[in-house]
């Protein structure tokens, strides 16, 4: 086989595995969407938040230690303990459901009924003012997520495929942290499945998604479901900002990535989790794909920033609803 | 006393239909005119005028171009950055290029430029609606900035990736370049948000106006009824981005003066113009200017009170700001969703009233 062949392929298994990673956060907008109608914008940066605050926690800092110190005068910044790595998740998760209550509490109980693009709104705005707390809380420099992943290239990998090409071909580089990206995207989503198919709260969520008069009529609290699908978001966003945070460090360009998510939404479909995790694939593949043969070599390279939104925009002429969006039904 | 229609008698169709109904608004339009084209610019010094006036004035051409988009025609758009970018390269490459056509004509032509960008990039919003168009046009943005970022023709081939606006005169009096007066950066943006204003208002008044807010309220229902989706569509697109183009290109000639694409035409700025006609008000002129004043206003704000009062570090202060921003959009769409223009009219209408409401 030629080396540019298994170039080609190498690039195709680093995108899908870049994939897995865009649909992390996709399937945090899913949940919300399908459960109350928001298309919750927020969701990178509460990734980034997620992030922040679990490696605030293990490293015992003071939360609000600039603001304080400002008001006061004092110069606090560390508890001085280190918090381990599963009590620090923990916690952070807590606070993820906190973080969901509020929201549900002090922002969207009181846009019931608004249009879609009102919510939207103010998810934007709700962006916003996470981005500006979670930098008041824990500062915004940029951080390293020690939770002890592995990182760097397989070996293994590299050495079992070696004999594949000739003797310019080293075997396909794939780095140890996406391949736990994405035995635990795999997991997050098995066990997503699991909780809607098989419990009480899950089938209730699945209610509230079909129809919310329904599922109001037969007793169930829609309030409740939306702080719960918060929160389940609220966990998808840490893990997915645990993964990016170990990939790139815990900085503000981490929020960014929910841009990344918006076009694997659209070619997914909004209300789809296979559609996120398909649609996560294929952006995923596409733009890197698209850099390797077309863009680094003729259009000066970094064409990952609009590759996707092109994609997307194209299949959306042709299919509005997404690859498994539901059928847009519009009466008058 | 002052304020209401009782007692104004109008005598001809024209008098019937003009734009302020009420005498007193009359007045104090003219005033606020006058205010502005006489008054401010022999006050204006460079501190008001980098920091609130010319800012101002460049925001709020932007924001009744996009609230022409979203706020008339319902169609979200998050591609202002990049719309802003178009008018900004081409007004650079017109002046480069011709550099002994007026700067006026280069500024109005930069808008026809973008305008047409804007309606190739609304062309999808015939088949996308809703949030898969606001994304879609998320597209546009990204694809503008990386384009002015790679292709050198657009900034001619400068080492630094940067664009520096030439010097270039009005009736004699420079308007960008360095050299420029406050009162001239003034008074050139006044003159322009004026024209546009004027435009912005009488097309949303007429055919073309209402068939774009027979497609926000429902699209399916205003074609049935005969207004032309194609039609009303692309020509919102083309307007609000001529619109957004002339205050890109306003930005980058008179305000800024040299400009690297991904700092000054980001998303950032996207959300910064859509979050001024949310809080001024979607589909209210006014609502653009109130919008566009609060958000130039609130950071000078927070830092003349965190900064010189309180002695705040700066970046705690830029953390509080996103908060606060972040905080009001959301108290905003809470307690009033049609925003601070929607507080004006509640106020006319009590004005209406007084002082016996019943």
């Amino acid at each position: 086989m030629s080396a540019d062949f298994l170039y080609g392929i190498e690039v195709i298994i680093n995108g899908l595995m870049a994939g897995v990673l865009y649909a992390l956060v996709a399937l945090g907008f899913v949940l919300i969407f399908k459960a109350s109608g928001i298309f919750n914008f927020a969701q990178g940066v509460m990734a980034l938040f997620a992030a922040l605050t679990l490696v605030g926690i293990m490293e015992g800092q003071v939360p609000f230690a600039h603001l304080i110190n400002a008001v006061f005068g004092t110069s606090i910044h560390h508890f001085g303990w280190q918090v381990p790595a599963i009590l620090a998740i923990f916690l952070t998760v807590l606070v993820m459901i906190a973080f969901a209550w509020a929201v549900q509490h002090f922002v969207f109980r009181h846009l019931v009924g608004q249009e879609p693009i009102i919510l939207f709104m103010a998810t934007i705005g709700l962006a916003y003012f996470l981005e500006g707390v979670g930098d008041l809380m824990w500062g915004s420099s940029i951080r390293t997520l020690a939770l002890g992943l592995p990182q760097g290239g397989s070996i293994w990998v590299e050495e079992m495929t070696n004999g594949l090409g000739g003797d310019d071909f080293y075997g396909f580089f794939i780095d140890k942290l996406d391949m736990v990206a994405t035995l635990v995207a795999l997991v997050l989503v098995a066990g997503l499945v699991a909780f809607a198919q098989y419990t009480k709260q899950g089938r209730a969520m699945r209610a509230v998604a079909d129809d919310h008069q329904a599922a109001l009529s037969v007793g169930i609290s829609l309030s409740y479901i939306w702080v719960l699908v918060w929160s389940l978001a609220g966990i998808v966003a840490l893990v997915a900002g645990v993964m990016w945070g170990a990939k790139s460090g815990v900085q503000f360009s981490l929020s960014l990535i929910a841009l990344k998510a918006l076009p694997v939404l659209m070619l997914g479909g909004f209300t789809s989790i296979p559609g996120a995790i398909v649609g996560g694939m294929i952006i995923g593949v596409g733009e890197k794909l698209f850099e390797f043969t077309i863009g680094a070599p003729y259009l000066g390279g970094a064409t990952e920033n609009w590759f996707a939104y092109m994609l997307a925009l194209v299949f959306l002429v042709f299919r509005p609803q997404g690859l498994f969006g539901e059928r847009i039904i519009e009466r008058v | 006393m002052l304020y209401r229609e009782a007692g104004d008698f109008k005598t001809s169709y024209q008098a019937d239909s003009q734009t302020f109904p009420i005498a007193f608004d009359r007045w104090r339009y003219w005033a606020v005119l006058v205010i502005a084209f006489c008054v401010v610019p022999f006050f204006v010094n460079a501190y008001w005028a980098n920091a609130i006036l010319v800012p101002f004035l460049i925001y709020a051409i932007a924001a009744i171009g996009l609230n022409i988009l979203t706020g008339y025609c319902g169609q979200v758009s998050l591609g202002t950055g990049g719309f802003m970018a178009v008018g900004a390269y081409a007004c650079y490459k017109l002046m480069t290029s011709f550099p002994d056509v007026s700067i006026v004509i280069h500024i109005i032509l930069a808008g026809g430029i973008t305008a047409a960008v804007g309606a190739a990039f609304g062309l999808p919003s015939l088949r996308i609606k809703g949030f898969y168009l606001a994304v879609a046009t998320l597209a546009a943005q990204f694809f503008l900035v990386w384009m002015f970022n790679k292709v050198s023709w657009f900034y001619n081939y400068s080492a630094s990736g940067q664009i520096n606006a030439p010097e270039r005169f009005v009736a004699g009096i420079a308007v960008t370049g360095p050299n420029t007066a406050p009162w001239a950066q003034y008074m050139i943006c006044l003159v322009f948000l004026t024209i546009c204003a004027l435009i912005a208002r009488n097309l949303t008044r007429g055919t073309i106006g209402r068939s774009w807010m027979a497609i926000r309220d429902m699209d399916i229902a205003a074609e049935i009824i005969g207004v032309n989706p194609l039609k009303a569509k692309l020509t919102a697109f083309a307007v609000s981005s001529f619109f957004i183009g002339i205050s890109g290109a306003l930005f980058f000639a008179v305000y800024l003066g040299a400009v690297e694409v991904g700092e000054a035409f980001g998303i950032q700025k996207s959300f910064l113009v859509l979050f001024m006609i949310i809080i001024g008000g979607l589909g209210s002129l006014f609502g653009s200017f109130a919008g566009a004043a609060f958000l130039v206003l609130l950071p000078v704000a927070l830092k003349v009170i965190g900064v010189d009062l309180l002695g705040w570090p700066t970046d705690l202060v830029a953390h509080l700001q996103l908060v606060i921003v972040g905080a009001l959009i959301m108290f905003f769409l809470i307690k009033e969703p049609h925003g601070l223009a929607q507080l004006w009219r509640l106020a006319k209408e009590k004005l209406r009233l007084w002082p016996f409401p019943y």
